[in-house]
């Protein structure tokens, strides 16, 4: 989970990083007030989740609350890339002098953490490394030794930080290593870490991401959320614990094992291409052990979407059995039809592996006009592409 | 003969007395797996009955090596044990540890790796969030259906479950050597490098099928080792051409940042490497078929 430049600002603040005061408003009245809190000059930052706000108009200085109020107003409601600035951040403003780079972050390849780290800072850092390299420092930080007060010292003198903000460097490299840790984030990035005219080293920008996967020991970070951002059906799809991502298609896709429902969405986007372009509508993975109420909670999600015009549920049973998978279709439909769901859009399936001829024949059995069986992957993605296109 | 799993391997699962745990243990030993026992040190002492079969539990994994031979242990505890019951079979230096368990904290996984490695790398960790190993007729570690295809001459290596069986299921005429899922997660123990490095050496393969997925940049690290280090005929396969950037695909490490981690980045790798990339499962098998006729 990405978070927002002020939940970061936030959580640095919570672990004891110097950083400037400021908060989050979705009014302009509630931009006011916290400009008033502020006092003088503010700095009113469009909250987006993606990068180049600056250059769109997202970030404007202000003079007092009139001014913050105004700025508010123009921002909110902006489309930054295709993303609408629902918040803004007001943020006291620094004599800034020198500006530097910080990270920590996963690294795949070496199977431990990176810090990086550049007296370059305030501009993307893969430009810098491109076109600078000498002025990148990366360190690689073992993850059970971690980044203690020695440590810093090799990252600070490593990036050829100045001499005289060396010591506030390494207190921040230590306590940023702190947060990282204790937050189970996968990254953190300071762009820029910034010297201002007292001679203090502050944090004035944070780029977080949190492991999703570690949210049982953080219940706090579920309120980080973007609901705004979330679409609904992904919403009702979490709410009932299914792994759901919606795509912008007409095919729905259900499928078990993350890996075959990825390819199943290749397929399926080959075989539109002999079909109108259709497209995948869903990434949809009903997991291992799938019941029949775990497909009927993922039918019931890929039917809500009302630019599906076909499903095609492709199963390889592994541990999960094609004969429960069959009935659970066969429920599922009934189970939606009770509730006065009409279901009118056709369903391809295929069913491959454990018990899969029993699955079969309970899907021949069940004659619901509505299903169709084809036996491979590749045929039936053809024909839940045919039957989309033809639905258009 | 296979890579890392014969049927001489004496096997422990870590949370057999668990419902997953106990659900695979029957699996396995119904596979043939010699299946030795279990480590619960709330349940040291007793025994557990699978269909007549009684299985001892120990109270730690060195407990069960030092009784039973174990040289495998397979490990089925939730997300927020799961480290420490790895570095406990760390610590008892188990040769292979096979860690089934979806959704481990990233940080979780860094800090095990890095214990094993600060070790002496003692220990073949395979996944977490992995479908385990499986060297068919032979031993079966995980969750991976014993009975998709009969024994064979082909290697596979894969990051998916599902993807895996399904291969299996197109080329069970030939039969495999060994298939290891090796997970889905951005940090794991056994990388297809690993593995391809097993099945180069491994007299019994002659064909490796390598799957991958968007995410990280493992399957063009594994096409500079292809490269410089495979001479048996390699066939590949990645999920997501058509996945867009920035969404997680069910796995924690499938996504598309930017332009990294593509899957037609991942396939011009490989096929620089020489290994023919198949657009779909189906046309994957049939690289692999005309490779091993």
């Amino acid at each position: 989970m990405d978070l927002f430049e002020y939940q970061g600002r936030d959580l640095f603040e919570r672990h004891g990083l110097p950083v400037l005061g400021g908060g989050v408003a979705e009014t302009p009245q509630e931009a006011r007030a916290i400009a008033e809190r502020l006092g003088g000059k503010v700095v009113v930052k469009a909250q987006v989740k993606v990068g180049g706000r600056g250059k769109a108009g997202g970030v404007k200085l202000a003079d007092g609350a009139d001014e913050a109020e105004a700025r508010a107003t123009d921002i909110l409601g902006m489309d930054i890339k295709g993303h609408t600035v629902h918040k803004v951040m007001l943020a006291e403003t620094a004599d800034i002098k020198e500006e530097y780079y910080f990270s920590y972050l996963l690294d795949r390849a070496n199977r431990t953490f990176l810090c990086i780290a550049s007296v370059a800072g305030g501009m993307e850092i893969e430009t810098v490394a491109e076109e600078q390299p000498d002025r990148v420092a990366k360190i690689a930080i073992d993850a059970v030794k971690g980044v203690d007060e020695a440590k810093a010292r090799e990252i600070v003198a490593a990036a050829q930080y100045p001499a005289e903000v060396a010591d506030q460097i390494v207190e921040i490299a230590v306590k940023l290593w702190q947060a990282f840790v204790a937050e189970d984030a996968t990254l953190v990035e300071v762009n820029p870490l910034a010297k201002v005219g007292d001679g203090r080293v502050l944090l004035l920008d944070a780029k977080i991401t949190l492991d999703e996967n570690a949210a049982f020991r953080h219940p706090d970070h579920e309120a980080l959320i973007d609901q705004s951002a979330v679409d609904p059906l992904e919403q009702a799809a979490k709410a009932k614990n299914l792994n759901y991502v919606k795509l912008d298609g007409e095919v729905g896709i259900i499928g078990n094992g993350a890996g075959l429902v990825m390819s199943t969405l290749d397929v399926v986007a080959y075989a539109g291409e002999q079909h109108g372009n259709v497209k995948p509508a869903n990434f949809l993975d009903i997991g291992g052990g799938a019941s029949a109420q775990v497909m009927a909670n993922g039918l019931e999600i890929v039917l809500g979407d009302p630019a599906v015009k076909s499903v095609f549920v492709n199963v390889f049973g592994g541990i999960t059995a094609c004969d429960e998978v069959a009935n659970g279709i066969i429920q599922a439909l009934a189970l939606l039809g009770e509730r006065g769901e009409t279901v009118t859009k056709p369903l391809v399936v295929r069913l491959d592996g454990n018990n899969a001829e029993a699955g079969r024949a309970i899907l021949d059995g069940a004659n619901n006009p509505l299903v169709e069986r084809v036996d491979t992957m590749d045929g039936a993605a053809a024909r839940a592409a045919e039957l989309a296109f033809a639905g258009k | 003969m296979a890579i890392w799993l014969t049927k001489d391997s004496k096997v422990i699962v870590q949370g057999m007395t668990g419902s997953e745990g106990s659900k695979h243990t029957r699996r396995m030993l119904a596979a043939g797996t010699n299946v030795v026992g279990g480590v619960n040190p709330r349940k040291a002492g007793t025994t557990v009955d699978f269909d007549g079969t009684e299985l001892p539990v120990f109270a730690s994994v060195g407990e069960a090596m030092k009784e039973t031979g174990a040289d495998v242990s397979v490990i089925f505890v939730p997300p927020a044990f799961t480290k420490a019951a790895v570095i406990e079979a760390i610590d008892a230096e188990i040769p292979l540890a096979v860690v089934i368990t979806e959704g481990v904290p990233v940080q979780d996984s860094a800090n095990f790796w890095a214990y094993n490695v600060d070790r002496g790398q003692k220990t073949r960790i395979i996944g977490p969030n992995c479908p385990g190993i499986a060297s068919p007729g032979a031993s079966n570690a995980g969750i991976i259906p014993a009975d998709i295809t009969p024994g064979g001459r082909i290697g596979l290596v894969s990051k998916s479950g599902t993807l895996t069986y399904q291969l299996m299921y197109e080329l069970r005429d030939f039969g495999f050597s060994t298939a290891v899922g090796i997970g889905g997660d951005p940090i794991i123990g056994t990388t297809h490098i690993d593995a391809l490095k097993a099945f180069q050496d491994d007299p019994d393969t002659d064909a490796i099928v390598m799957i991958g997925e968007i995410g990280g940049d493992a399957e063009e690290r594994a096409a500079e080792f292809i490269k410089a280090n495979v001479t048996k005929p390699v066939v590949g396969y990645i999920a997501g051409f058509t996945a867009p950037p920035g969404k997680t695909m069910g796995h924690a490490g499938a996504i598309i940042s930017g332009s990294a981690g593509t899957a037609d980045a991942k396939k011009a790798a490989l096929e620089a490497a020489g290994v023919k990339v198949g657009k779909t499962p189906s046309e994957t098998a049939r690289l692999m078929r005309e490779v091993m006729s």
